[in-house]
């Protein structure tokens, strides 16, 4: 079993590793989670998309949760914003198709099209 | 909604956007009393009295100036369908609790679902905010206390890939065992 004590050998190490990032660096993932965003399954995406994070230990990425962002009928609604880009906003996501915009878009820097609020309208 | 850990996750959202910065979460499956509840306490601003009332009836208020939430009306539509119920009290400027029962063997009962999931999604995104998560099953319990983890991890963030898939496992099999007799 896991527990509270595991923290602190993972506090020393990941202090060792990690020179402090600045936020304003970072990829920002942001998942729309009213009642309209996690009754259409944001929850499975957000945790999709954590779990890619942590597999591909990419340090510099935020994930964090907004209210609703104004388009319930595509949720779940994810933007992504990368430092010196525009923001890309992908709708109707599941946790299949977040991995794949983790792997091309945050990785490679492909943003995939055909997830987009573009390719939907 | 398809699970009740939805719900949960629901309202909690409800209380971050109130600005808590303490919640807690007590989730107990009795089956004795054959009863599934939980209970949401915040200590975010809270909500006058004509705003509880018309937060329980939207429907009966006849406001349009604004959309109507659905969060609690759909949380208490599916207590109701149960033979349970919600109830809910709220000071302004001191926070609010709110609590739900559902018939635990109820047909109409949705299943509790992923809480780990829940919870991993909801107390690493909102690091600030202390969380205090119980979970009892009959005899069986755990908490969780944010506060503990922060402690030992001083600046080290909850999103940090080793403690993510860290907090991820511990509650998986936290939650596991709860059904393990
Ligand atoms: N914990 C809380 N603290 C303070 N105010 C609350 C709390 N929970 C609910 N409210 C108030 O009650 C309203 C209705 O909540 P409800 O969850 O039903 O809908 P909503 O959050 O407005 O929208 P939705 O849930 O559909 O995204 C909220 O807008 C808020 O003003
Ligand atoms: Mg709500």
């Amino acid at each position: 079993m896991k527990s509270l004590a595991d923290l602190e050998a993972i506090r020393k190490k990941t202090l060792d590793q990690v020179t402090l990032r600045k936020d304003e660096d970072s990829v920002r993932i942001v998942v729309g989670m009213a009642t309209c965003g996690i009754a259409a399954g944001a929850r499975p995406v957000m945790n999709a998309f954590m779990e890619e994070v942590a597999k591909r230990g990419l340090e510099n990425v935020t994930i964090t949760q907004t209210g609703c962002i104004g388009m319930c009928r595509l949720e779940p609604i994810v933007e992504i914003m990368v430092p010196g880009k525009e923001k890309v906003t992908y709708v109707k996501m599941s946790p299949e198709k977040a991995a794949r915009v983790v792997a091309e878009h945050i990785v490679n820097g492909n943003v995939v099209a055909e997830y987009t609020v573009g390719a939907a309208e | 909604m398809k699970e009740l850990s939805l719900h949960i996750l629901d309202i909690m959202q409800n209380s971050i956007v109130a600005g808590a910065d303490r919640i807690s979460l007590t989730l107990v499956e009795d089956s004795h009393a054959d009863l599934l509840s939980f209970r949401i306490e915040d200590n975010g601003k809270g909500m006058p009295k004509e705003m509880v009332q018309s937060v329980m009836n939207p429907f009966v208020t006849g406001r349009t100036t604004r959309r109507v939430g659905l969060g609690i009306p759909l949380l208490k539509a599916a207590a109701e369908l149960t033979g349970g119920g919600i109830s809910l009290s709220s000071r302004e400027g001191e926070g609010t609790v709110i609590e739900a029962r559902f018939g635990l063997s109820h047909i109409d009962r949705q299943p509790l679902g992923d809480m780990a999931g829940t919870m991993l999604g909801i107390l690493t995104s909102y690091e600030d905010i202390v969380f205090i998560y119980t979970h009892r099953v009959d005899e069986q319990e755990y908490t969780l206390n944010t506060q503990e983890m922060r402690d030992i991890l001083g600046d080290v963030s909850f999103s940090q890939p080793e403690v993510m898939l860290w907090l991820s496992e511990y509650l998986n099999e936290n939650e596991t065992a709860l059904y393990q007799k």
